[in-house]
């Protein structure tokens, strides 16, 4: 069979035809080598890796469903007359879009299950982006070696709200109308160009007959070819850095423990996949989104009562409500040298997105730069222990909250029968004290947690057995810790301030004494882990002992 | 304890930590040992585990069948109802979910009972070794000397002028995605034609709209006679055309000196779209003459001639200047006087020239 081969060692041959097939194909792209590396690559486990995989798995779901629609959906403005069985809509003028949008909901079979799929698909998608973001951020993930990743996953968050908020636009109904009608007064706000923008967009005067089909444009080709490039990069890297792993017994930052991909990992994430799809599924048949009929096909003139952008949005909207246009006599728009600034929109819109997204691409190397920290990071923190960047967080969630919470004022102000006047002003005041008060009690339960995590380490944990001595006093027995859980406990890294350094001219600079300053802020507050000879000290009685503090030792 | 770095090579000081003296911290016990789940040693469990993720693949089929059924049995024909729709949307979902939550769950299942769960630990390698680091060098530097790029600045030059100039007809051939604004957001349908009032008329039938019907107390929403006649930029001229007719008691209105003559008998029409980002101010409160824009809650006072007096919006609606004709229909006397809308670069601009 091989006589003719030249090579030394006799070829492999295949026993089976599906083996006989898989060589033919190995043989031409090597297939061995990938299946080396990676069929046995070790990935550790923990449930709260799970939300990237929700983002990953949704976004494929997308994929599906809107290629599904985009077999039906018509992009165009012309003007049609609505000649399809939903009767209420017959006969109404309105444009292709919407028709075809209609006609998807309610003439091709399965065309609302798989628009309301698409739907779910991309609200899901965006929030899991974002908690997946949240635990990447406050157990420290993003420290070195990952900081590109990080801020690839910050473009990936701004990528998933451009490409919902044009789709969410494309069935040209009523509510989305009034949400690109906001975008255009938000454009126009712009100074200088803004007016330019505006007519370019539109293609003219809003809302003019190109809109929908540009974002079509933008919404089925761009902005996903875009996310798609991103998720590459995202997943080559963590490939590369190999995934980050909890504290805990028996993991450094030099290893990795967990599943080997083959079987149990690939069986876990395959399998999630499913369960994803399924949970969208059910969402799909039993909760209505978008129900576009009901919102009537787009008309500058009408507009109905609680109108609210999709969530992802909702911050930015919230944010237009919560700036007052006028106060006292003071007006936020005003002429310079014959142009309009209107602040009243401009900064709203602007601003608070803009603080969010820079201090999220910036923050690990403003963090690197505090604490100096340039060693590769693999083990992840626990939220309180990091209490300033766990409060940071914190604060700046919470800001984000407040706006989000604002784009429902009008929402909350008829659920809950309170003025909506009242609402507005008490998120303003929110708006600037609500992250202050997250931020300090943030910082207080993590190092809360911290001291009580010390209490077990060296007392042991509470059995609920109510033991009397011989002299009457009753005492709860302590059972102590096994020494994994221990390490679980103590585990961790418990920085201190680093002061302010003279640079080689023997000067310091008052950058670095600035920097001094924040690393005192970071870790002025601290609590160190507990150590075998307070274990040992006290017999597992033991006081927290603060930074500082001189140590406190109970005689029993 | 170590408050500060011991200084050791190993950790080089660039962060100090507290315990991080070897002798002062717990040392790590290594990976807690293995515990044997039920279906590992005992068969029976084995043998239920793999009956479970059986029934769990099972119930799959059973979902892709309801979900075949609910497709292939339910009519959707012109004579259907919304209830059929919603039955056959909550089959195909119920369909779905089945098919893939079986799917999903059982092998998750078979995953965590059967599959071995011995966690292991792999070592991670430095990303960059310094050989690579210094092989990549090198390599980098042989390139640049054999493009001899240092020795030619001229060719250099001329290079980065073209790249730097290579992009600009990419950009420009853009400059057709719409036209110039010119003072197109001026102007609206309103202005007089020929001399002829223009009528106002309700929305969205466009008849025209008597004195006498305006009562007391009532609201009307009107666009300007011939919107409806339009074939081209009809939306566009109603999204900014649209507006607010009301009639309040004579002696509540307010108006400012040269606006006396802009209402009659009380009826006063401003423009509907918010002066904050454009949505339609559509909400009359009718006890308190306040209108509100349901999108960003601006409130405008009507006996004060609609300026802000909660919200983000910062002008006041525009009026439109309103009359009766001969045959007591409801006319506008003239265009706004200003650009209705939200602000842009150029109103101030166009209000000037509009009033000149």
């Amino acid at each position: 069979m091989s006589a003719a081969s030249t090579a030394e060692a006799p070829a492999y041959v295949a026993n089976t035809k599906v083996g006989r097939i898989t060589d033919f194909v190995d043989e031409r792209v090597g297939g061995s080598g990938i299946l080396r590396e990676f069929g046995r690559k070790v990935f550790p486990d923990h449930w709260s890796f799970m939300f990237g995989e929700v983002a990953l798995y949704s976004f494929v779901i997308l994929l599906m469903s809107g290629t599904f629609l985009t077999f039906f959906f018509d992009p165009s403005m012309a003007e049609t007359h609505y000649n399809g069985s939903y009767t209420p809509l017959k006969n109404v003028e309105m444009s292709v879009a919407f028709s075809s949008s209609l006609d998807i909901s309610f003439d091709v079979r399965g065309g609302l299950f798989m628009r309301q799929v698409h739907h779910w698909a991309a609200l899901l998608f965006v929030a899991s982006l974002g908690v997946h973001m949240l635990r990447v951020f406050f157990t420290g993930a993003f420290r070195k070696p990952r900081e590109m990743n990080w801020v690839v996953g910050g473009v990936l968050l701004i990528l998933a709200m451009a490409e919902g908020f044009t789709g969410y636009s494309l069935p040209d109904d009523l509510l989305s109308g009034n949400g690109l009608r906001i975008i255009d007064g938000v454009i126009k706000s712009i100074p200088v160009i803004g007016t330019y923008i505006s007519f370019f967009l539109f293609g003219g005067e809003f809302p003019g007959t190109l809109i929908i089909s540009r974002l079509y444009t933008l919404h089925i080709l761009l902005v996903p070819a875009l996310i798609l490039l991103m998720i590459v990069l995202h997943l080559f890297m963590v490939v590369v850095h190999k995934h980050t792993q909890y504290p805990g017994p028996g993991r450094n930052d030099g290893n990795v423990v967990g599943y080997p991909l083959g079987p149990v990992y690939a069986a876990k994430a395959g399998g999630f996949f499913f369960i994803v799809f399924g949970v969208i599924a059910l969402m799909a048949g039993f909760f209505t989104i978008n129900p576009i009929w009901n919102y009537g096909p787009y008309d500058p003139s009408p507009v109905s009562a609680g109108t609210q952008p999709d969530w992802y949005i909702g911050f930015v909207d919230g944010a237009l409500r919560l700036m007052p246009g006028v106060i006292g006599d003071f007006h936020f728009e005003y002429v310079i040298f014959g142009h309009v600034l209107t602040l009243n929109v401009l900064l709203p819109a602007l601003v608070p997105a803009g603080i969010i997204f820079t201090v999220l691409f910036m923050y690990p190397w403003i963090e690197r730069w505090i604490t100096k920290d340039n060693r590769e990071h693999h083990v992840l923190d626990r939220p309180r222990n990091a209490p300033t960047r766990t409060a940071i967080g914190v604060a700046g969630f919470t800001w984000y909250c407040v706006m989000w919470a604002a784009a429902g004022s009008d929402l909350i102000a008829t659920h809950f029968h309170v003025a909506l006047n009242d609402v507005t002003y008490w998120l303003r005041a929110l708006f600037f004290l609500g992250p202050i008060i997250a931020f300090v009690v943030t910082k207080r339960v993590a190092l809360a947690l911290q001291r009580k995590d010390r209490e077990i380490a060296l007392h042991g944990r509470e059995t609920g057995r109510i033991v009397r001595l011989p002299h009457g006093e009753f005492i709860e027995v302590h059972a102590p810790l096994d020494e994994y859980k221990r390490y679980k406990l103590v585990g961790f890294e418990s920085p201190v301030p680093l002061p302010a350094v003279p640079n080689e001219h023997g000067v310091v600079t008052r950058k670095e004494n600035r920097r001094a300053k924040l690393s005192q802020w970071f870790f002025e507050d601290r609590v160190a882990p507990a150590t075998p000879a307070e274990l040992e000290a006290g017999h597992g009685h033991h006081e927290a002992v603060e930074a500082g503090e001189a140590q406190k030792t109970l005689s029993h | 304890m170590g408050n500060h770095s011991d200084g050791s090579p190993n950790h080089s000081g660039t962060v100090a930590t507290a315990g991080q003296n070897e002798v002062e911290k717990f040392q790590d016990p290594g990976i807690p040992p293995h515990r044997l789940r039920l279906a590992d040693t005992d068969p029976k469990a084995a043998k239920r585990a793999e009956r479970q993720v059986a029934i769990l693949f099972g119930s799959s089929v059973v979902g892709t069948v309801i979900f075949l059924v609910a497709y292939f049995a339910i009519d959707l024909g012109d004579d259907s109802t919304i209830a059929t729709i919603r039955l056959q949307n909550a089959l195909l979902g119920v369909g779905t979910a089945f098919a893939m939550l079986g799917i999903g769950t059982g092998i998750v299942h078979w995953a965590k009972a059967l599959m071995p769960d011995h966690e292991v630990s792999e070592e991670r390698h430095p990303i960059r070794t310094e050989d690579d680091r210094q092989a990549a060098v090198r390599i980098v530097d042989d390139i640049v000397e054999e493009t001899g790029i240092k020795r030619r600045p001229l060719i250099r030059n001329t290079l980065l002028g073209a790249v730097a100039l290579a992009p600009l007809p990419a950009l420009a051939v853009f400059g057709d995605l719409g036209p110039r604004p010119d003072n197109k957001l001026a102007h609206t349908m309103w202005a007089p034609q020929e001399g002829k009032l223009k009528r106002l008329t309700r929305d969205p039938d466009g008849t025209p709209i008597k004195a006498s019907d305006v009562t007391i107390g009532s609201a009307f929403h009107v666009i300007p006679e011939g919107l409806n006649d339009l074939h081209e930029g009809k939306l566009n001229e109603k999204a900014k055309a649209v507006v607010l007719l009301m009639r309040l008691d004579p002696s509540s209105l307010n108006p400012s000196a040269g606006r006396e003559n802009w209402g009659y008998n009380g009826i006063v029409a401003y423009s509907k779209i918010c002066t904050h980002v454009g949505c339609p101010v559509a909400l009359y409160e009718q006890q308190t003459h306040h209108l509100l824009c349901p999108c960003h809650q601006s409130t405008f006072d009507l006996t004060q001639e609609c300026k802000v007096i909660f919200g983000p919006a910062s002008r006041p609606l525009p009026q439109l200047p309103i009359a009766v004709d001969d045959e007591g229909y409801l006319v506008a006397t003239s265009d706004f006087n200003e650009p209705v809308g939200p602000s842009y670069w150029e109103r101030d601009e166009h209000e000037r020239s509009i009033n000149s």
